[in-house]
């Protein structure tokens, strides 16, 4: 097959992807608004067991019954993973157009990076039922890979000498990885935070009746997936700080150097650290970390984008201006 | 923060002291941490780029000598930045040291005995048995001890119970996270002690041997014995640059490639190596680094009797991707004085808008435009000089020309002959040991290890506690958690836990049948 072909079957393979994530859009967002809300059954399930009381242990064996809404959420999640396997297709055609791993520049991260938090959110919902989120993830990979094939665009060119190492495959993928599992977390912070405010209106015992707290998951349990995806990300994040520095020392004479990347990688280090730090500190736990977990993820995409764009730095490799 | 603080002065100092080592300011030091970062990405810094900074501060006549002063520009170092950080770890040993000792005796204490009401906590269970108490508890025992957890029995008079508790490593893994970033701080102060570094441009069939006054810029820690350096020596046999040409990301760098030969001393033996950017060349315990390359035109220079006054290779500095390059040369032994400034552009291209400018990195269409100028060079003033800069002060300028390669300049004077002989080109190399960065690396290593044992690893306790009901022994299992945070799926692993007990007293034929839940009396 010719290079040619390649490149544009890569680029087929990620329109299609968009086309299905805005399908899948719109699944979940149909599966919100056809005034569904969780049963009665999930709900009491969840919050006796996040209030750590006397709960059941063996397995609820009783599906709650069919729900309005579930199915258009299912169809969301179905759309979800062709989505995935296409932007997947997408990633892969351009490594081999390309003749090696596919992160040379701002346009392939941001497509990986798409891909990442598809993956870690399709991976999380084989062990929870995030289907409720979906469409909390569906808009940002959207808004990702919609920037990606308008402004980021490029052609595959080789790598700089910089970049031709086997530490851009480890150190970017843990990147990459990370980039997913903080986007979750900050969905799911950010709404902790809205059902939050809408159960403090409450007395306690009821739920929320708003047309989105209601449909979500209770406060406490949203901090909970919030805290494991940051609990797997922080030592991946921590890894990818490292690798990089390995990698630093390889390529410039250096392992840490103050370059506004890693100084950013440092900073969104500390926050996360700080999110962990506030998880057992008395008064910090709920609201305030959930903030922090924002913080976090907004740090990760300065790091992201605004380095790239504005600092000058050891790495605006990222083919954007020419 | 809760309490006032005391009168007294010792009371005050432990109420500083705790104040310091609470989560909550560690939190905060965290935050201002972060905080104290950011203007170092975003101001140009002395580490990273003198030139930029001294820039910065002539554009910014008012705020640049303010942002000096405060330390803006070595921010990384500043008092403010050094400040947060030293107080964070301070808290940091405030807060880990006690806990080091506490953990180490709650590692060699007992679980506590059962508590009196197992029924009440959460996912309890009691099982009806059929073998004597002494067998169920033995069972249960092996059983959690074959899990590896901390088992104890029931003192004689009340044996009826078994405690056990697993998970300490979390805990452990806690402390060595905190205590490895520690160490990382440690490793990065030994760097800055022992290790040194240099950079040196060396042309083409040009040698370099490490000694201090052969570098153009080297810095050493406090600790370093600069005049007794590894006395390693290499030569740059041959540098290639390989280039796009396509028209996607065009003239981007695609390979560099610097063959050397080198002796790690004086009486050894010529060793080959290829140094390229992710490959640096290990001699001694000193790494040399491929960083930068760039042309060195040939220049000759007659004066007006005919005599040569100067036939050297001159290094010039690339200032933009496509490598048009600056530099001087100075000829202080011709009368009068002749200086040059010269512009060598590897493929030349000449417009109204940018003047001479090369438009691709590649030597396609070298040339040499160059300023003659004639004079008091200024060296001997006293005044150190850039070798990279002509000081025109009191100097006149002759004329201007440009060359392309084997063509001469009759200046227009008289006063000489400027020959372009053709150009060189020179690989600068960063020459740096840093006795700190293996501790670095271990330390980080075992910092993500201890981190992960932190996260993941959950502490938690389980009782089996065996009693008789209406006549039928009754065994109880039930168990806590041990982490600050009680979270939903907690209750799964407690659940395996329990699970574990249950299925070897199954397998052990002692279960008769599933208790019915004790009623509280």
């Amino acid at each position: 097959m010719n290079p040619e072909s390649l490149a544009q079957l890569s680029n087929m393979a990620i329109y299609s992807s968009m086309l299905t994530l805005a399908m899948a859009m719109v699944a979940f967002a149909a599966s919100f608004a056809n005034g569904q809300r969780r049963s009665a059954l999930v709900v009491a399930q969840e919050s006796t067991m996040s209030a750590g009381g006397t709960a059941v242990l063996t397995k609820q064996k009783s599906k709650p019954t069919e729900e309005p809404g579930r199915r258009a959420a299912n169809i969301g999640l179905s759309l979800t993973w062709l989505a995935f396997i296409l932007l997947l297709a997408g990633v892969v055609l351009r490594g081999i157009w390309a003749g090696r791993a596919p992160w040379g520049n701002m346009y392939e991260f941001s497509i990986t990076a798409a891909l990442g938090i598809l993956g870690v959110y399709l991976f999380m919902n084989l062990r929870v039922d995030l289907r409720w989120l979906g469409l909390f993830i569906v808009i940002p990979v959207l808004l990702t890979l919609g920037m990606a094939v308008t402004v980021l665009y490029t052609e595959a060119a080789q790598l700089v000498p910089a970049l031709k190492s086997y530490w851009l495959v480890i150190h970017v993928l843990a990147a990459i990885i990370c980039s997913g599992a903080f986007t979750l977390a900050a969905a799911t912070a950010g709404l902790s935070l809205i059902r939050d405010r809408a159960e403090r209106k409450l007395p306690p015992g009821t739920s929320p009746t708003g047309p989105l707290s209601s449909r979500i998951p209770d406060a406490e349990r949203l901090r909970t997936i919030t805290n494991r995806v940051l609990a797997f990300a922080f030592p991946l994040w921590t890894f990818a700080v490292v690798a990089g520095a390995i990698w630093a020392e390889n390529a410039w004479g250096r392992y840490w150097g103050w370059d506004p990347k890693e100084t950013w990688a440092f900073i969104t280090w500390v926050v996360y650290a700080a999110y962990l730090h506030a998880r057992s500190t008395a008064g910090w736990r709920k609201n305030k970390a959930s903030w922090i977990a924002l913080a976090g993820w907004v740090v990760f995409l300065i790091n992201y984008f605004g380095v790239n764009f504005l600092a000058s730095s050891l790495h605006s490799y990222a083919g954007v201006s020419s | 923060m809760s309490t006032l603080p005391p009168i007294s002065n010792s009371g005050l100092l432990r109420w500083a002291w705790r104040q310091l080592t609470s989560m909550k300011t560690a939190l905060i030091l965290l935050f201002l941490l972060a905080l104290a970062s950011i203007p170092g990405s975003l101001l140009p810094q002395r580490g990273i780029d003198p030139i930029k900074v001294r820039a910065y501060i002539t554009e910014n006549p008012t705020w640049g000598p303010i942002l000096d002063r405060l330390g803006f520009f070595d921010g990384y170092s500043s008092p403010w930045f050094s400040a947060v950080y030293l107080l964070l770890f301070v808290s940091l040993i405030g807060c880990v040291l006690p806990r080091v000792g506490v953990h180490y005796r709650a590692m060699r204490s007992a679980p506590p005995p059962a508590p009196r009401m197992l029924q009440r906590m959460a996912g309890t269970r009691s099982l009806e048995v059929t073998g004597s108490t002494d067998e169920v508890l033995l069972t249960a025992q092996a059983s959690l001890r074959a899990a590896r957890w901390r088992v104890v029995t029931g003192p004689q008079e009340d044996p009826s119970w078994v405690a056990a508790e697993k998970g300490y490593l979390r805990e452990t893994g806690n402390l060595i996270f905190h205590l490895s970033l520690l160490v990382v701080l440690v490793s990065i102060a030994v760097g800055g002690l022992f290790g040194w570094k240099g950079n040196v441009i060396v042309r083409e069939g040009s040698g370099f041997s490490n000694t201090l006054t052969q570098y153009d810029a080297w810095g050493g820690g406090r600790f370093v014995n600069a005049e007794n350096l590894a006395p390693f020596s290499f030569t740059l046999d041959k540098f290639t640059a390989d280039f796009e040409r396509g028209t996607v990301q065009r003239g981007a760098p695609r390979a560099f490639e610097a063959e050397v030969s080198f002796r790690p001393d004086p009486s050894a033996a010529v060793q080959h190596a290829l140094i390229e950017v992710n490959e640096p060349l290990v001699i001694d315990g000193a790494k040399v680094f491929l960083v930068g390359h760039g042309y060195a035109p040939r220049i000759k220079v007659t004066d007006k009797t005919g005599a040569v006054v100067f036939d050297d290779a001159v290094p010039f500095l690339p200032q933009d991707g496509n490598f048009t390059s600056t530099g001087v040369v100075k000829i202080p032994d011709s009368t009068p004085a002749l200086g040059i400034q010269g512009l060598f552009l590897p493929t030349a291209a000449l417009d109204a808008v940018r003047g001479p400018h090369s438009i691709f990195p590649s030597p396609d269409d070298p040339a040499l435009f160059m300023s003659a100028w004639k004079g008091d060079l200024g060296l001997d003033s006293g005044t150190p000089q850039s070798v990279y800069r002509l000081v025109t002060d009191k100097m006149e300028q002759i004329g201007l020309e440009q060359l392309k390669p084997g063509e001469s300049w009759t200046l227009p004077d008289g006063s000489g002959t400027v020959r372009f002989e053709g150009y060189e080109r020179w690989a600068s190399f960063q020459i740096a040991a840093d006795p700190g960065k293996e501790f670095a690396l271990f330390a980080a290593a075992a910092a993500i290890l201890g981190l992960m044992m932190s996260l993941f690893i959950r502490r938690r306790r389980v009782w089996v506690k065996v009693l008789e009901r209406d006549g039928v022994t009754v065994v109880q299992l039930a168990g806590i958690m041990r982490t600050s945070t009680f979270e939903d799926d907690d209750i799964g692993v407690l659940a395996e836990d329990l699970d574990l007990v249950e299925h070897a007293l199954a397998a052990a034929g002692l279960v008769r049948a599933e208790a019915p839940p004790e009623e509280e009396s």
